[in-house]
């Protein structure tokens, strides 16, 4: 192996273990084994080579491919598609082929309109003024693949391409969507394709460390947008399902080892004092309640619900669980959680009172809510968990309500989705309220999970 | 150490795979010529029913090679991966002999290759010819025979303190398989190369369709890829995978639909989803709804 191959090969692991993917030098070595035995002859092949070397688990494939495309490009430079075309198409002609392309379902056509997309469209910056660059979302912008869809069905009715879908068949509804999955995959190959020119320009390591995604386990819960929401929300069963194994397996080991000596030395009494038998305890299964205060107001939403629904995943752990949701009022939410799927922060912002006279959080009256209409619902066995980043909108923070709460229960936690370098800056009174709680940074998947995993009941 | 397998490159992999009935794709092509050749064992992970063991099975079939198979469950322990003394018939050796014999020679027969049970492991090492060891479902056992794995696949030998170390003479080709309901430790992945099977593109799905149910017409193998891809997409409980394609297919097969319509469709519902409310669902993605 060339040194200039090891070189990239040791540049490309770096980047990944930026993004999450902790490979140690004995994968590094595998993967150039790998590259040994492959060869460069069929890049996809390569692709698959290095995955099964360097991956080690399910969800972090999407960073591996956008990294390997920085790092090992189809090609370099302007692709062949670009320069075959001969005059310079605008984004109404590019719309026209994209449809054709979609209402084909020709995945070939798609990665070459791409191609041709970026370059006719993209271009930003001025060359040579390392400012220079391709834009993915201007673009699409430009581009608008959206109004292609009408277009590519109505192609597709009209007996277009391999015949299919003549009027009256069943699979005609499915078009509709199919269309639309073409069109997301296209979205993937122009941010792809711009990923690649700009590495060219403005080198790998940049482009990798900025314009690839985290894995979906490190996606902060503050700055994930929609689409990741959706994605995170996805993942919660199989992460419920995950931690409830790891319980089952705790309880199991803990139930094998507690001898209960008194009644083992009253059985040896049979046997001359010599215990043959040990007895065990029997196991006392503690189910805590668990009561939930999350905050749903729009900076945070997307944490509030995702544990929400993790929560409500897990709730056979639980004997009991209580959900109150609040902006700056507080109101019980437990049935809407237990009847919603997906979505929760809606029918809560409809069907529930979580506002007063103002709209922005506020955290000590919320408290002084909860302590006044429902400090019943917190006991000697209750575990709460308040969800929010602490940002009071300089409003009276009343520590000693969540004081009151603290002392009525068994524990209580705060999860705060913010960065602890961020607690106490401006409105946060972090500080303050961490002082009276333990308060956990929790601003990712893999921190919540492992927070969950801690408490939960042995 | 001789490798069991030979496969001259990605391409000869894939042909001799289809050649047994099992249709690989690009990424598992790749991954089983590359575990043969770097001698690696393979962690297979994906949904249920895309064909996890199903793949080692036909690299056994491919290779001629015998497939020996440890199931793993909630407390499989070492007597039954790795081998066990057979207790009864130690005993029945010992008073068949009535005491006519000194104690060393008692001992030295009763720890004898004739008492030992191998099970899945030992067998996989002590075997002659080429042999697949596939481990199904390596996430149930508990972590600590994760630490016995380590073991027998870093170096592939066996201690019996009795009868000494027995190594392999032929490098097995293992496989395990998971299905993610525990984190596998971080020690057993780095072992191993890692392929994660998903739901297969709709060209391959069309293609193993036609290979399995070849009684199924085309256009209608079409459809049915077409919508099982569209159910996929719907985000339902357990998508339905390329097991419960098949079942769908010969199903119809069965029912002789010439093409498929809302009310077939309707009817053999069941056959591709599991869960009550996934085909609510389903009926709701595919406009079932108004018809019943």
């Amino acid at each position: 192996m060339t040194t200039q191959v090891a070189e990239r090969l040791v540049e490309f692991v770096d980047a990944l273990r930026l993004k999450g993917i902790n490979a140690g030098p004995s994968e590094t070595i595998d993967a150039a084994a790998a590259l040994e035995v492959l060869g460069f002859d069929d890049r996809e092949v390569l692709r698959e080579g290095l995955a099964a070397a360097l991956v080690r688990r399910d969800g972090q494939r999407d960073v591996f491919d956008m990294t390997f495309d920085v790092f090992f490009p189809a090609g370099v430079g302007t692709p062949t598609a670009v320069q075959d075309s001969e005059d310079d198409l605008d984004a109404e002609q590019l719309r026209a082929l994209l449809a054709m392309a979609l209402a084909d379902d020709d995945a070939r056509a798609l990665t070459q309109l791409a191609e041709v997309a970026v370059d006719a469209l993209g271009a930003v910056g001025q060359e040579g003024s390392g400012t220079q660059g391709w834009s993915a979302y201007q673009t699409l912008d430009r581009l608008r693949p959206q109004t292609a869809v009408a277009q590519a069905l109505a192609m597709r009715g009209g007996g277009a391409g391999s015949g299919q879908g003549q009027s009256g068949q069943f699979t005609d509804r499915l078009e509709r969507d199919e269309v639309r999955r073409g069109v997301a995959r296209f979205r993937e190959l122009v941010a792809a394709e711009a990923r690649r020119r700009t590495a060219e320009v403005r080198g790998r390591q940049t482009v990798a460390r900025h314009a690839v995604a985290q894995s979906k386990d490190r996606v902060d819960f503050l700055s994930a947008n929609a689409h990741q929401l959706a994605e995170l929300r996805r993942a919660v069963q199989p992460l419920a399902r995950k931690l409830a194994t790891r319980l089952a397996a705790r309880r199991r080991r803990r139930r094998r080892g507690q001898i209960d000596i008194r009644r083992t030395l009253r059985s040896a009494m049979s046997t001359g004092g010599v215990p043959v038998k040990p007895v065990y305890a029997a196991p006392r299964p503690s189910r805590p309640e668990l009561v939930l205060l999350c905050d749903v107001s729009g900076s945070v939403a997307g944490f509030s619900q995702f544990t929400m629904l993790l929560v409500k995943a897990l709730s056979d752990q639980f004997s009991k669980i209580r959900v109150f949701a609040f902006v700056n009022a507080m109101d019980e939410v437990t049935d809407l959680i237990k009847d919603g799927s997906g979505d929760l922060i809606g029918p809560i912002q409809s069907g529930a009172r979580i506002t007063k006279w103002h709209t922005s959080s506020d955290y000590g009256e919320a408290f002084g809510d909860f302590v006044e209409q429902y400090l019943d619902a917190v006991g000697p066995r209750t575990a709460v968990i308040v969800l929010g980043d602490a940002r009071n909108n300089n409003q009276h923070p009343r520590f000693e309500a969540l004081r009151r709460i603290n002392e009525r229960s068994r524990r209580t936690y705060w999860l705060n989705p913010e960065h602890g370098s961020r607690w106490g800056l401006g409105d946060s009174e972090a500080l303050g309220y961490a002082d009276i709680v333990p308060m956990y940074e929790c601003c990712n998947v893999e921190q919540l999970s492992g927070f969950v995993g801690r408490i939960l009941p042995v | 150490m001789t490798r069991t397998m030979h496969f001259e490159s990605v391409v000869d992999v894939k042909s001799k795979l289809a050649e047994v009935g099992y249709l690989a794709s690009d990424a598992v092509a790749t991954t089983v010529f590359l575990a043969s050749e770097l001698g690696k064992p393979l962690l297979v992970e994906g949904p249920a029913g895309v064909g996890k063991t199903e793949l080692s099975r036909a690299v056994a079939a491919a290779c001629g090679a015998e497939l020996v198979r440890l199931q793993c469950y909630e407390g499989v322990d070492e007597a039954r991966a790795l081998y066990e003394w057979n207790h009864a018939k130690q005993l029945l050796r010992i008073s068949a002999a009535r005491g006519e014999e000194s104690w060393d020679e008692a001992r030295s027969d009763v720890f004898s290759e004739e008492f030992l049970l191998p099970r899945p492991l030992l067998t996989a090492i002590r075997n002659d010819g080429p042999t697949v060891l596939l481990i199904d479902e390596t996430d149930k056992a508990d972590v600590e025979i994760e630490g016995l794995l380590l073991e027998v696949l870093g170096d592939f030998q066996v201690t019996v303190p009795e009868l000494g170390t027995i190594t392999a003479t032929q490098r097995p080709f293992v496989v395990l398989t998971s299905n993610a309901t525990r984190e596998l430790s971080e020690a057993l992945r780095r072992r191993c190369l890692f392929l994660h099977i998903d739901f297969p593109s709709a060209e391959l799905e069309r293609d193993i369709v036609a290979l399995k149910v070849p009684d199924l017409d085309a256009t209608l193998a079409d459809s049915v890829v077409r919508v099982v891809n569209a159910l996929r997409s719907a985000g339902l409980r357990k998508a339905p995978s390329v097991a419960e394609t098949l079942d769908w297919a010969r199903t119809l097969v069965a029912l002789g639909a010439p093409v498929l319509s809302d009310q077939i469709v309707e009817e053999s519902l069941g056959v591709v989803l599991k869960h009550q409310d996934d085909i609510d669902k389903a009926r709701t993605t595919l406009n079932l709804s108004e018809l019943v």
